[in-house]
């Protein structure tokens, strides 16, 4: 693919974007003064900012670029990930679980644990978790890097860390206040440099009902789009029909997953492990003014959230549909190719003899490196035989038969088509920001766990809030220099939407069981809590160790691949990665629930009821909210977001 | 915190806004995509939604919330 030269029109709407965000940051440095300040927000934001704030500092790679690939290889059941996953998930966070964060005036996710449980379980969930955010982080700041290396041609490494020193700018100056009022502007800028690209694809492939159609041919032949292997087939709404698919087996969708990991996998257990327990997202309604705020932060973002697959999942359906119309000239793009293997492909296309294209098909194959098409570059030749193709013409050629796709390049191949100079700038600067608020978010949670969790309990007790203060700011950049450091790592990995599924999975599935019995049942215990939570960690490394995907299995049975499972023996075979993705959590869940629960029986808490009040429903006096009107009340407004939830499954059911 | 986050939100749409919307104008035969002048008219959205936070800032500057 060429690069795609920027105008002036394009680097002034960026550098505005950036100026603006490092001038808040700046505007509101000198407001730090406490590390509260700099790591909390002392508790002082309004509600509509914190919801905004919750939804975007989610948004990283993991959802303008993820889900338009999956929107592409899986259609809109995609947006399970939403409607089944996330809204409920906020809504339970919202009415039930913000009660206990917030008014054990714990900072941190891993410190309400300390409160209700021991030194052990916050000290366990504090490394996992700034584990997790770096990696998450460095995943993000990847795969920025990444598509702005294909896009405009950028270096690799100056791309990461120009846009790392960015975020390091402003969060230094502003902590999490800057990073949380960024995310707001960072909202706007994603919802309204994406909402014309998808407008404009839409109106492409001819309205919603044209790419509907479309996509029909798509399902029953995904191969011709190298989605999955030849001779795979589906039931025509396969990509257009959320639920239909799903309940027709693990064998009736092209994610290969069943209703039951569906539902339980990714509903109940990775989507309330994540909403309800990570700190990312907790933080953000943590830092609202009050009870009331707090409890309506989740529920003010699940109103966006919710329409949310319409910006980032239709992107990749589109893309699929394009593909279908020969006159559209589009292909999701290929594998990424270097310019010396597309010169030596074209090099053996011209030089192949017409009537021994298997031998032609053959040297293309070494050139490029990866799958081919051989049918497309047999008529290649023959074409080029019969009339002297251009080198340009060629290299297209071959570029359209490499048969397999780079899912992560879809939403950035549409920009490229659709945006002429100014919208394109926009646009881009709409992606940036999408890596700057997840990337900030991750930093922001990471230097509050790091700070309070870790350094604070066990490094440097009692020591002055000044001393504190500097430390989150060195934590600051420490985490920003280990973000980039996993972002090197995860450049050896391709997918990385599946590859944050994993880590969730093996750190948040258990946690959930923690949190659902630690709130919810006074008698879970200290010890019960941390032998489960460990055994959940270790049953999802287990699990993980024993299974693997049909496509990680040569012709033998061996493993390919040691990162998507089976590396100690392959007990089970899932028909996808994200098949086994839901089972691994669904079954951490379990086991650390059940570890959890029989531990918790056969040992003795070492709190009173006096010490759990507040921390434990039964213990906690039930919030009476007479005061506020209807409309704000959590219970009243979840309810309502629950119904426009199953209405929007319903109609695309 | 002191700064009410929809002046910046609201001077940067403003601004993009206004700059994409001329450039519109001034380049209209670069500005075309499925023969809409996609500068121009999403300029303009940006713009109003621009003013739109300026003004939401301004009230909210002289009726400051009560908690």
């Amino acid at each position: 693919m060429q690069a795609i030269q920027l105008q002036w029109i394009d680097y002034t709407i960026l550098v505005a974007y950036v100026a603006f965000v490092i001038g808040i940051g700046w505007a509101l440095a000198r407001y730090m003064k406490t590390s509260s300040d700099f790591l909390t927000s002392a508790r002082s934001i309004p509600t509509w900012v914190t919801g905004l704030a919750f939804i975007s500092a989610n948004l990283g790679a993991l959802e303008l670029v993820g889900m338009a690939a999956s929107g592409a290889k899986y259609g809109i059941a995609t947006a399970h990930f939403y409607w089944v996953g996330a809204i409920p998930a906020m809504i339970f966070l919202a009415v039930f679980m913000m009660p206990f964060y917030y008014g054990s005036k714990a900072r941190s996710v891993p410190e309400y644990l300390k409160m209700r449980f021991d030194e052990r379980v916050r000290a366990l969930n504090s490394v996992a978790f700034a584990v997790m955010t770096i990696f998450a982080s460095g995943i993000s700041m990847n795969a920025l890097a990444k598509l702005l290396h294909s896009l405009l041609g950028w270096d690799y490494n100056v791309a990461l860390w120009i846009s790392s020193g960015v975020v390091l700018l402003y969060v230094l100056k502003g902590g999490l206040t800057s990073a949380i009022y960024t995310e707001v502007l960072q909202f706007f800028m994603i919802v309204l440099g994406f909402a014309p690209v998808v407008y404009l694809g839409l109106k492409d492939v001819g309205g919603w009902h044209a790419m509907n159609h479309s996509l029909q041919s798509v399902a029953v032949n995904p191969a011709a789009l190298y989605l999955k292997d030849a001779g795979t087939t589906y039931a025509p709404n396969a990509w257009t029909s959320a639920w239909q698919p799903v309940l027709g087996g693990a064998s009736a969708n092209p994610m290969g997953v069943d209703w039951f990991a569906m539902i339980f996998g990714l509903g109940f257990v990775l989507s309330f492990g994540y909403w309800c327990t990570n700190f990312l997202v907790v933080q953000r309604a943590m830092a609202a003014k009050n009870m009331t705020a707090a409890r309506n932060t989740p529920l003010v973002a699940a109103v966006p959230k919710m329409f949310f697959p319409f910006l980032v999942i239709v992107p990749g359906m589109i893309a699929a549909a394009l593909c279908t119309m020969p006159d559209k000239n589009y292909r999701i793009p290929p594998a990424l190719v270097s310019e010396a293997a597309y010169a030596k492909a074209v090099d053996a296309v011209k030089t192949a003899d017409a009537t021994k294209p298997d031998a032609a098909v053959a040297a293309v194959h070494d050139a490029v490196g990866k799958n081919i098409d051989g049918v497309k570059i047999a008529s290649l030749v023959a074409a080029n035989a019969a009339s002297k193709l251009t080198d340009e013409q060629i290299k297209q050629g071959i570029y359209n038969s490499v048969a397999e796709n780079d899912y992560d390049g879809v939403i950035l191949s549409l920009v490229k088509k659709y945006c002429p100079p100014g919208l394109l700038g926009l646009a881009l600067t709409a992606l940036l920001a999408s890596f700057m608020s997840g990337m900030a978010g991750n930093v922001t949670a990471f230097n509050t766990v790091f700070t309070y969790d870790l350094y604070q309990a066990y490094f440097a007790k009692g020591k002055s809030d000044h001393h504190y203060f500097i430390t989150g700011k060195v934590i600051t950049v420490v985490g920003i220099l280990l973000s980039i450091g996993a972002a090197y790592f995860a450049s050896m990995y391709n997918n990385c939407m599946d590859i944050i599924q994993l880590v969730f999975g093996f750190v948040n599935a258990p946690l959930f069981a923690t949190f659902l019995l630690g709130m919810f049942w006074k008698r879970t215990t200290g010890t019960g809590a941390f032998i489960g939570l460990f055994g959940g960690i270790a049953c999802s490394a287990l699990f993980h160790a024993l299974t693997s995907v049909g496509s990680n299995l040569d012709a033998a049975g061996h493993v390919i691949n040691s990162m998507k499972g089976g590396y100690l023996h392959v007990a089970h075979v899932f028909p996808s990665e994200m098949a086994q993705n839901f089972w691994l959590a669904a079954f951490a869940f379990i086991a650390c629930f059940s570890f959890t629960l029989v531990i918790s029986l056969a040992t003795k808490s070492q709190k009173t009821d006096a010490d759990l009040k507040g921390l434990v429903y039964s213990l906690t006096p039930k919030i009476v909210d007479n005061n506020v009107p209807v409309y704000q009340k959590p219970a009243v407004v979840g309810i309502v977001l629950l119904i426009v939830c199953v209405i929007l499954n319903l109609i695309f059911w | 915190m002191g700064l009410d986050i929809r002046w910046p939100i609201g001077l940067m749409f403003t601004l993009i806004g206004a700059l994409l919307a001329v450039f519109g104008l001034v380049k209209g035969a670069e500005s075309v995509s499925l023969g809409i002048n996609i500068n121009l008219v999403w300029g303009l959205v940006l713009l109003v939604f621009g003013v739109l936070m300026l003004i939401g800032a301004n009230h909210g500057k002289k009726n400051p919330p009560s908690a």
